[in-house]
């Protein structure tokens, strides 16, 4: 079993309580109307499947009922880092690649 | 719907959820007639069960400023416990941290009514106060036996040094929820919802047989 740090709860817990809610840092077109159909498809459909750090969105599901982002790799599940709606990651997938 | 009371007041609107005159109120477990069970069940055990029903509990949301939130303490008696997973516990008022923006707030069930009209006439700024008390009840587990109980039922750490008196977790218990505060180092108050109360009681009845469980009126 995980343990998953909410960062609202300010506490590990179980796996078991929360949710995964897809991909982070997904922009809405600002003005849907003059987006184009692509653009507008981009935001809908398509997500990114990495191999390697990943930005998802997470719930408390059971707990908090908050959401928050989670900076994950693909391939050995390690949680790399934890943080806020509204704030950056400071793992990102070039950061790794440089070190 | 004649014996409901509905206040108008500056467009908002309060509504006494308790029923009056002949309609008596029934708790989730009514039911099991736990009054009974307590007379002639077991007196010794290692688990203590005590149904707090017909209390009245509040739901606010909001992201208090500073002068919504001496406006709260002046209406609850007791300041909002903003830390994480805190809560207050008096004989008037019980408050329970749920969320960043979110408290439970547990007083008698004849209170409720008159809290929220209070908090209606005088609470300024955005927030919300739901009366929840019609969709919960309260469990009261205690004994030598508790935490073991407990242990079975949810995969939160219940050691001292992790959930001292008066932490508050909403968790996942039973494959149902319940929100739980540590009330002394043998004793829990569980908040649960009432559509799983009767199952939740089933439970802790086979979670406890083997410590003994003992109903308390
Ligand atoms: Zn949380």
């Amino acid at each position: 079993m995980f343990h998953i740090y909410c960062p609202h709860c300010c506490e590990y817990r179980e796996e078991e309580e929360f949710h995964a809610a897809g991909q982070s840092h997904i922009a809405r077109p600002l003005d849907p109307d003059a987006c184009t159909d692509k653009e507008w498809g981009e935001f809908m459909y398509f997500r990114a499947n990495p191999r390697g750090i990943h930005h998802e969105l997470w719930v408390h599901a059971a707990g908090c009922r908050k959401y928050f982002n989670i900076t994950r790799d693909t391939q050995t599940y390690e949680i790399k880092e934890v943080y806020k709606v509204g704030e950056k990651p400071t793992v990102v997938a070039n950061a790794i690649q440089s070190k | 719907m004649s014996d409901v009371t509905v206040e108008a007041m500056e467009g908002k609107l309060v509504t006494n959820q308790l029923p009056t005159g002949a309609i008596v109120g029934e708790s989730p477990l009514h039911h099991s007639d736990l009054a009974s069970i307590a007379k002639k069940g077991p007196q010794q055990g290692g688990v203590h069960f005590h149904e707090r029903k017909l209390k009245g509990l509040l739901t606010l949301r909001c992201a208090p400023s500073a002068e919504q939130l001496s406006l709260i303490e002046s209406l609850l008696g007791v300041a909002l416990p903003m830390e994480p997973l805190t809560s207050v516990t008096t004989d008037a008022v019980s408050v329970r941290w749920m969320s960043p923006d979110e408290w439970l707030i547990i007083v008698a069930g004849e209170k409720a009514f008159e809290l929220e009209t209070r908090f209606q006439e005088k609470l300024i700024g955005h927030y919300a106060l739901v009366n929840i008390s019609g969709g919960t009840t309260i469990f009261d587990v205690s004994g030598s036996h508790v935490v073991d109980m407990l242990k079975k039922s949810t995969p939160v750490d219940l050691h001292p040094s992790e959930f001292p008196v008066g932490k508050v977790v909403s968790t996942v218990f039973a494959k149902s929820g319940a929100t739980i505060c540590r009330l002394a180092d043998d004793k829990f108050e569980l908040v649960v919802r009432r559509s799983f109360a009767d199952y939740l009681w089933l439970w802790i009845q086979d979670a406890s047989r083997e410590y003994g469980l003992v109903v308390k009126a």
